[in-house]
């Protein structure tokens, strides 16, 4: 291995031995238990040295984003033998994040405190997903794609399920496996028969084959559908989008976090990987399945969300639709601009969820989830503040100005009408506006509706701090986008000028 | 700088008003949005005293990049269209201000924070010379509107404030993708350049659909109405007049910023299937007027009638019918203001809004009915009230265009004599009805005052409306040689 190597994988290295050297070592910190009385323990999990932890994983994520952004000015490097690649694209991507993981576990630990998961394996899992994502998002062979994404499933499963005595998240867990599992299988299939026509596992390899007019296009072409399938399930888009809803009600909403918000950009760095950094020359092949598969999403996301009572089911069918958002992004020509604008979006797609899980957590307590439409009602009364933050989220998944949704859907309906998909374009207004009556309804929840139950914020005032810090994010970069934007356009300008 | 001052004077102090109200006593609240009201009212008195009227271009103009990815600048400019508007805004903000001073007892803070900023957004439109800061700030206005309808509205406050919300979105999603388009074409968001993009009729006409489901949904035009009234009626009455007053006119502001000079060839190609609609508009909906039994919905379709008159006068495509159209928008702003705030006052004291509730109120209130019934006579029309100014002038040019559309414009002045005379008539005049009308109060020191500032303004601009056209008229001159220049 030479020292250019190194270099390029150092952060991955720095939070793998680190995430191992605190699994080991929270074996033997042991914690003052302060057991209240009620609060049942878990015997096979006491709480050992989780404060340690928690405190040096928050410290590590915080070295990470460093590091990340101080390389955001790096040019590509390939490293370990063409298998793994360091571009400024990822560097972006891995640095939001890191940044995604770290505010999740603030936000996450007085809820997962008040249910006895607040446990070292809990955030070690966490970042063992973390590392999964890296690992993708830095994919420059199908077999480091392939083993991140596994590395960035598998954790998630067994996080899903950790409330092992609920039986919802059990099953969760099991479809989330099953269905990823298939997913997975999906992907490993359409890759082998690239690999069967291409004869190389190389991105850049098989990159410089597939144009090669001598190679089978319909073995390809096949090979590409399982491809979009299996991406389409990790997306989470119409139609392989079932197992979204019933893992995100299912899982603790601390998980249901960690899989809305990061995993979205490790998926979105998949997509991009393959099918604009490989299997660009295909481009007619795969952009008429993309279309296909965006609008059913914004269709049936945007018009099942009507229908959900339980805001974390309608998140998901939220999460549905915006995905679609994101798939419109793509079906541009060849064109930094369209695809820095999807990037855009995906990124403060995921800095609307932090919130909107936040606030969800925040507003749960000991022995209660908020998770019905009933669990809002009336926070302006009680909590003006969180209600505001509330607010200004909904009507940024909502897409409505000044907040960052709209700076976003205009990214990418500027993308769609310079590729002459105009009439896209207004397909995806129109899905938009039916998306705004349901985030309108929770907006009318907590403003207009009387409080029927007791209304509480839990959590420390850091947490607070940053979730409020959140929600002033949202609205201040949808007032001046210009600078992330330029980030996203940057980035994806050199990594394409790069490959 | 003093567009900016204009519009961020009352969205700063709306935000410190939502941030220090919380805990703080509600007099200082109202006290604070007072003087904040106020200095943004001042802040926009400059831009009267300086304007140029022999400049028919776009003045005050500021320029900042915003968006450089998109070359989309923070660019800021107005012109004898706009200038008047600007000030409207900024007055009815404090008109409504102090019309909530003890009305409102819940969350006084919030109330009075969403008027700031939606009066600080409006004037961003009226401002606004870029195409997509024009549309952040239109869109916007919608967030603090919804909020005022649904926290502090009537009984079916929840079904008015989504279909308002809905209702415009549909109309501006559908302009957001023709602005896209345009930008697409012509590489800017600049609107002026817009003007001077080249078009062929299939993309005017295109363009003109989209932007007319935007415009048409806000004014509103006939058949895309039915928003208005629901809204009208469930909205408090600060809501009701900033909605009357202001918020009808960035609908048909847009007209004359967009349709008009940027689908020149598609606005003369449409306009006579405009007209059709205006007229619908101003017979149809005054007729329908007549008959309701609620007070607010009587005003509310006047309003929709009168909006009728403005698009008329514009798609005229004569310098009178369109000056006409917008010295009508700016006396509807303080008669509709007048006539919403007059139903607060009794629904203040009563709690009802049926006509047939009332009867006899002058006995009881002779000073209040002396100013309603002005502003009745105001809203059909008068003669030396501002009313009567904005309609015979949109009524001339009608004639001049085609008689029988002449006539059946003027119409309008009868059937709004009937129904605001009618109301009139059941409402204050005859026996005191009931015994709730018997214990009515005359109006305190404060309804006295706005109602005397707005009769001042409605007099005043009916007798001497030269300081209005006199600015007016060069920048519709200027407009309509955009609309006379072919862009095929």
């Amino acid at each position: 291995m030479q020292a250019f190597d190194l270099y390029a994988i150092l952060p991955e290295l720095v939070l793998l031995i680190a995430t191992c050297l605190l699994l080991v070592v929270s074996v033997y910190v042991r914690e003052r238990v302060i057991s209240t009385p009620g609060v049942e323990q878990d015997i096979f999990h006491t709480p050992r040295g989780v404060g340690f932890v928690y405190f040096f994983s928050l410290i590590l994520l915080a070295y990470l984003i460093f590091a990340f952004i101080s390389r955001m000015g790096d040019p590509a490097l390939v490293a370990m033998n063409g298998l793994f690649q360091s571009d400024p694209f990822s560097n972006l991507l891995k640095a939001c994040s890191c940044i995604a993981v770290l505010v999740s576990l603030i936000y996450s630990k007085q809820y997962l405190m008040d249910r006895a998961l607040f446990r070292p394996d809990f955030i070690v899992l966490a970042l063992l997903a973390l590392l999964g994502q890296f690992v993708l998002i830095s994919g420059a062979n199908l077999l480091t794609l392939y083993l991140g994404l596994e590395l960035m499933a598998l954790p998630t499963y067994a996080l899903v399920a950790m409330r092992h005595s609920s039986e919802k998240s059990v099953e969760a867990g099991i479809k989330y496996f099953i269905l990823g599992a298939l997913a997975s299988g999906f992907l490993l299939y359409g890759m082998s028969m690239l690999y069967g026509v291409t004869g190389s596992l190389d991105l850049i390899e098989i990159f410089k084959t597939v144009a090669d007019p001598r190679v089978n296009h319909l073995v390809m072409a096949f090979g590409l559908v399982f491809i979009v399938a299996g991406l389409a399930f990790k997306l989470g888009v119409v139609p392989f989008h079932m197992w979204v809803p019933d893992v995100y009600q299912g899982a603790p909403t601390a998980v249901t976090l960690m899989i809305a918000a990061a995993p979205k950009l490790a998926a979105f760095a998949l997509l991009f990987r393959l099918l604009v950094n490989t299997l660009l020359p295909l481009l007619g092949d795969w952009q008429p399945m993309l279309v296909l598969l965006a609008v059913l999403s914004l269709v049936v996301g945007n018009v099942t969300a009507i229908a959900q009572t339980n805001i974390k089911r309608m998140l998901a069918y939220s999460a549905i639709a915006q995905m679609g958002f994101v798939l419109l992004g793509m079906l541009s020509v060849f064109d930094d601009h369209a695809f820095s604008a999807a990037m855009f979006y995906a990124i403060t797609y995921v800095l609307t969820t932090l919130g909107t899980f936040g606030l969800l957590m925040a507003l749960s307590r000991k022995g209660y989830d908020c998770e019905t439409l009933d669990g809002l009602k009336g926070l302006n009364k009680k909590h003006p503040w969180f209600a505001f933050i509330g607010l200004v989220m909904m009507f940024s998944l909502a897409g409505i100005p000044p907040t960052v949704g709209f700076a976003a859907k205009l990214g990418v309906l500027e993308a769609l009408v310079d590729a002459e998909h105009t009439f896209l374009a207004v397909i995806a207004v129109i899905a938009s506006l039916i998306g705004a009556f349901y985030y309108l309804r929770v907006v009318k929840v907590m403003y207009f509706d009387e409080p029927e139950h007791e209304i509480a914020v839990s959590g420390s005032g850091f947490a607070k701090g940053i979730l409020s810090l959140n929600g002033i994010l949202v609205l201040v970069i949808g007032i001046v986008p210009a600078g992330l934007m330029s980030l996203c356009l940057d980035a994806m300008r050199r990594t394409l000028l790069g490959s | 700088m003093i567009l900016s001052y204009a519009i961020w004077t009352p969205i700063v102090f709306g935000l410190i008003i939502l941030f220090y109200g919380s805990e703080r006593s509600t007099a200082g609240v109202r006290w604070l949005t007072l003087i904040g009201a106020v200095l943004s009212f001042i802040a926009t008195l400059p831009l009267l005293i300086n304007f140029d009227i022999a400049n028919s271009g776009m003045q005050f103009v500021e320029k900042v990049s915003w968006i450089p990815r998109y070359d989309i600048n923070y660019h800021l400019g107005i012109d004898g269209i706009s200038v008047w508007f600007i000030v409207l805004t900024a007055f009815i903000n404090v008109i409504v201000v102090i019309a909530a001073w003890e009305v409102i007892q819940t969350k006084v803070s919030q109330y009075m924070a969403s008027f700031m900023i939606l009066s600080g957004l409006m004037i961003g439109v009226f401002c606004a010379l870029d195409a997509l800061l024009f549309y952040v700030f239109f869109e916007a206005t919608l967030i603090p509107m919804y909020i005022i309808i649904g926290v502090w509205g009537g009984h079916n406050r929840i079904y008015a404030a989504f279909k308002f919300f809905l209702y415009t979105l549909l109309g501006s999603l559908l302009t957001l993708i023709a602005m896209l388009y345009l930008y697409n074409v012509t590489n800017t968001f600049d609107i002026l350049a817009w003007q001077n993009a080249r078009l062929d009729i299939v993309e005017q006409i295109l363009l003109f659909a989209a932007f007319f489901m935007a415009f048409a949904v806000k004014v509103p035009m006939w058949p895309l109405h039915t928003w208005l009234p629901d809204v009208h009626v469930e909205a408090p009455t600060g809501g009701s007049v900033v909605l009357a007053a202001i918020m009808l006119k960035l609908g048909a502001y847009g007209f004359l910023r967009f349709s008009l000079p940027i689908a020149p060839d598609a606005s003369q190609y449409l306009g006579p299937f405009v007209i059709f609609l205006s007229l619908v508009a101003v017979i149809y909906v005054g007729a329908v007027a007549l008959v309701q039994k609620d007070m607010k919905k009587l005003v509310a379709y006047s309003s929709v009638a009168h909006m009728g008159f403005v698009t008329l006068g514009f798609f005229l495509f004569s310098p009178l019918g369109i000056e006409g159209g917008i010295v009508q928008m700016i006396s509807h702003g303080f008669v509709a203001g007048a006539m919403f705030l007059s139903i607060g006052v009794l629904y203040d004291r009563m709690h009802t809004r049926q006509i047939a509730d009332y009867g006899g109120v002058v006995h009881r209130m002779p000073a209040f009915t002396a100013f309603a019934v002005l502003m009745a006579m105001a809203n059909c029309g008068l003669p030396a009230t501002s009313g009567f100014v904005g309609e015979f002038m949109v009524i001339l040019a009608a004639v001049d265009y085609d008689f029988v559309i002449g006539i059946l414009a003027a119409t309008a002045l009868i059937l709004g004599a009937a129904y605001s005379l009618w109301m009139v008539k059941r409402v204050f005049f005859g026996t005191v009805n009931n015994a709730h009308v018997e214990e009515l109060k005359d109006l305190n020191g404060r309804e006295y005052f706005l109602m005397a500032v707005l009769s001042i303004c409605v007099i005043g601009m009916g007798v001497y409306p030269k300081p209005f056209t006199d600015i007016i008229h060069p920048a519709v001159i200027n407009l309509l040689q955009h609309v006379a220049v072919s862009k095929l």
